[in-house]
């Protein structure tokens, strides 16, 4: 088990850690930034001093009130279905890949890929406005035609770790396939 | 390669005894089924897995002994690893548990068709611990659940995952979790059922009951079918208007749906027993929701209230508040509406003379619906009283009965679209027919184009004359055509909507939501893993849960298919048809689905 500190792709810090279960299962866990305190009280103060600016000018509660519900709306709607607190990649050689997204909320959501549909795990680069971004995907295929690639599913898409992040995992990741 | 061993939940602490169950053809794992106790007759074993072989289709094997040492079975590990040489095949795996650890040791014994001399040839006695996978699943959700393939895969011969072959052989075993461990036979299980088979009374009742109320169903059913096939309702008029109004169309959808439930055939596939019981659970729902709506209405009179607003039940000459009679509300409001259209409406002038024509055209057709109403009123409430009866049927059939309701005390506002349409499309077409005379053009009919053409000089004076006419009148018919497409399009949209509500009460899977909310297991989209906390030495332990199907795919999974109606012409279709004068029909109803 190691944690280590990287960036993300817009400079925001990211940490990865990761677990050998044992030779053939490992997982790593890349966990993004909580939400910090000055970006709430910020947002909350806006909205506020905004409703009470409008019920000063024209004496009506019900501004007040749907402020306080459309705040405490917005907030709930964040942290269940937006804000992605850690991503989580577990391969286990010989049975698949598990990926989970895992929401500020606790909401989990998961994917399993069975080894058999698992055509490789690569790097793939690719031209974003005017940068080129580095991400991990894994390779499908159709266990009735292997030669033939069926799709790409991108891994980390909201933590969105640098090259050298990725290259760690890659790493792992290719040590596990090999043996399988 | 590694081993990966399925191992249900329910046999983590079953006494010591053989592990029963199957290994997965084309992959390196096995899944346990059951654990045979001590004491048993190795010859009985045999027989009951051919037994269960034979019933359930699946290839189970004996596939090793499980031990769990307790006090005063010593002999118990030595005595069940001799019972390999009765139980012959490829591999023999001897788990094993001590009560204080979590983990499970396992070894396998690989055993090669050779055999030298009578002795027994261990091959390569594998001790590998790391080399093998255990996974735990909960035996019962397995068998129950259903795993659907990810879009676009058949399930088919070839490419048939790991995870459908385990979910596929725990769900055909359903027989042998029927014995439990009341059962005095020669035999001892541990499953998920041996502390006493699940059963309900309500279901088994239920059961019985459905054969002898199917069998009656499939009968009335044949005998309104013959009915129908007959020549009566088959003659034109009536098989003209029994497609046009919608309560017919909806009860022979309903019908349809009968036939479906009450067919006596039990449901193999699983798809097919998710349709009946969809449509089973929206049936009941309607015809709820419709004793609801009568058990409302019929109270305090609520019928008459109703009849008296849509009749006008004084005479015509006593004036009334417009509030009170909607029919005749409607009536004098198109009334009001037309000796506006006559007038000066939004200050534009119109045509006079060809204004009075189309107003007092109009009006009089008004006058002869009034009087009709009029001739009808004394009927109405009693009319009602019996055609509200039919919400019985079902909410659906209500919802049809006023879409064909609002069609019939609408038809003066279709007719006044269609003359409107008609007078405006004749008139544009004769415009530009007669545009093209006016720059010495014609319309090649046998060449599909516009040819220039030479005109004599009467014919060019004539249609000059009928073009500018044509011209000056065309204002007061677009006006008349506008208002009465905004009026006939309000009725469309207000139909559209009613007809959009009755397909999704018919449509909606309401059974496979309720499934996905309370038993979400059942229908599962995928696995999950967890590692559970291991202790060094030991083999990988994970668990496995199901990952149930997201609300969205069940729903367009298990949507029943319907005569869903839907737009049929794109937006800039529709103002095109608008502007040249075409009659439109919005909706178009599909055909019924077939699957």
């Amino acid at each position: 088990m190691s944690e280590e500190k990287f960036t993300d792709i817009n400079g925001k810090p990211i940490s990865l850690e990761c677990r050998f279960h044992s030779s053939f299962c490992r997982e790593f866990v890349v966990s993004a930034p909580k939400v910090s305190f000055r970006t709430v009280m910020t947002c909350t103060c806006a909205v506020w001093l905004s409703a009470y600016a409008v019920f000063f000018i024209t004496k009506n509660t019900a501004v007040l009130s749907s402020a306080i519900v459309t705040t405490l709306v917005g907030m709930m709607v964040h942290i269940h279905l937006i804000k992605i607190d850690h991503e989580r990649l577990l391969i286990v050689g010989s049975l698949g890949v598990q990926l989970s997204s895992c929401f500020a909320s606790g909401r989990e959501r998961t994917t399993f890929i069975e080894m058999s549909s698992i055509k490789d795990i690569v790097i793939n680069e690719a031209i974003h406005m005017q940068r080129v971004i580095y991400y991990l995907c894994i390779l499908l295929k159709e266990p009735s035609d292997p030669d033939e690639v069926s799709g790409v599913i991108p891994l980390f898409q909201s933590s969105k770790p640098r090259l050298n992040c990725l290259i760690k995992i890659y790493r792992s990741c290719q040590e596990i396939l090999e043996q399988s | 390669m590694v081993l990966k061993i399925f191992f249900p939940q329910c046999c983590n602490m079953a006494d010591s005894g053989l592990l029963v169950g199957r290994w997965v053809p084309g992959f390196d794992s096995v899944v346990v089924l059951a654990v045979v106790h001590y004491p048993f007759i190795p010859g009985q074993v045999k027989k009951y897995l051919s037994e269960m072989q034979r019933e359930c289709q699946v290839d189970l094997s004996v596939l090793g002994s499980w031990s769990i040492p307790k006090d005063g079975q010593e002999g118990m590990d030595s005595f069940l690893n001799d019972l390999s040489t009765i139980f012959p095949q490829g591999h023999w795996l001897q788990l094993s548990r001590e009560v204080g650890k979590r983990g499970f040791v396992c070894q396998v014994i690989h055993r090669g068709s050779v055999q030298l001399e009578g002795e027994e040839e261990k091959e390569g006695g594998d001790d590998e611990k790391d080399k093998v996978i255990f996974v735990h699943y909960n035996q019962r959700k397995v068998m129950l659940s259903h795993l659907h393939p990810a879009h676009g895969q058949e399930p088919g011969e070839e490419g048939v995952s790991e995870l459908c072959l385990v979910f596929q052989t725990v769900a055909q075993c359903q027989p042998l979790f029927f014995l439990d461990k009341y059962d005095d036979g020669p035999i001892k299980l541990t499953h998920w059922q041996s502390e006493g088979r699940e059963a309900s009374i309500l279901v088994e009742l239920v059961k019985q009951a459905s054969v002898p109320v199917c069998m009656v169903l499939t009968w009335l059913l044949s005998l309104w079918n013959q009915l129908m096939s007959t020549r009566v309702p088959n003659m034109w008029p009536l098989h003209f208007l029994s497609s046009k109004l919608s309560t017919c169309v909806q009860m022979s959808y309903r019908t349809e749906h009968l036939q479906t439930i009450s067919s006596l055939k039990r449901a193999q596939q699983h798809g097919h027993f998710m349709r009946k019981a969809n449509i089973f659970v929206s049936f009941l729902v309607d015809i709820a929701l419709g004793l609801l709506l009568i058990s409302w209405l019929y109270r305090e009179n609520r019928v008459g209230r109703l009849a008296n607003t849509l009749v006008p039940v004084a005479d015509v000459s006593v004036c009334r508040p417009p509030s009170d009679t909607l029919n005749k509300h409607v009536a004098k409001e198109l009334q009001e509406l037309l000796e506006w259209l006559m007038g000066a409406p939004a200050g534009l002038k119109m045509n006079r003379a060809l204004d009075q024509v189309l107003g007092r055209f109009f009006l009089y057709h008004i006058h002869l619906w009034i009087s009709y109403i009029h001739l009808m009123s004394p009927f109405i409430e009693m009319i009602l009283w019996y055609v509200g009866l039919s919400a019985c049927l079902g909410l659906t059939f209500a919802l049809s009965v006023v879409s064909d309701i609002i069609a019939l005390l609408t038809f003066h506002i279709y007719c006044f679209y269609v003359y409107g349409a008609r007078i405006y499309c004749l008139k544009i077409y004769g415009l530009s027919s007669l545009w093209r005379l006016f720059r010495g053009k014609k319309w090649n009919v046998l060449r599909q184009r516009v040819d220039s053409c030479s005109y004599d000089l009467d014919q060019l004076f004539i249609g000059t004359l009928l073009f500018t006419i044509l011209l000056f009148l065309l204002p007061t018919t677009a006006l008349y055509y506008l208002v009465f497409t905004l009026l006939r399009l309000g009725v469309v949209l207000v139909q559209g909507l009613i007809h959009l509500t009755v397909d999704f009460i018919n449509s909606f899977p309401l059974f496979a939501m309720g499934l996905r909310v309370f038993q979400s297991y059942r229908l599962a989209e995928g696995v999950k893993f967890k590692v559970l906390c291991e202790e060094p030495g030991m083999s990988l332990h994970l668990m496995m849960e199901i990952n149930p199907l997201k609300s969205s795919t069940v729903v367009q999974l298990y949507r029943t298919p319907t005569y869903s109606c839907y737009p049929k012409d794109s937006w800039w279709a529709l103002c095109k048809k608008l502007f040249v004068g075409e009659l439109i029909y919005p909706w178009r109803h599909k055909g019924f689905k077939e699957d």
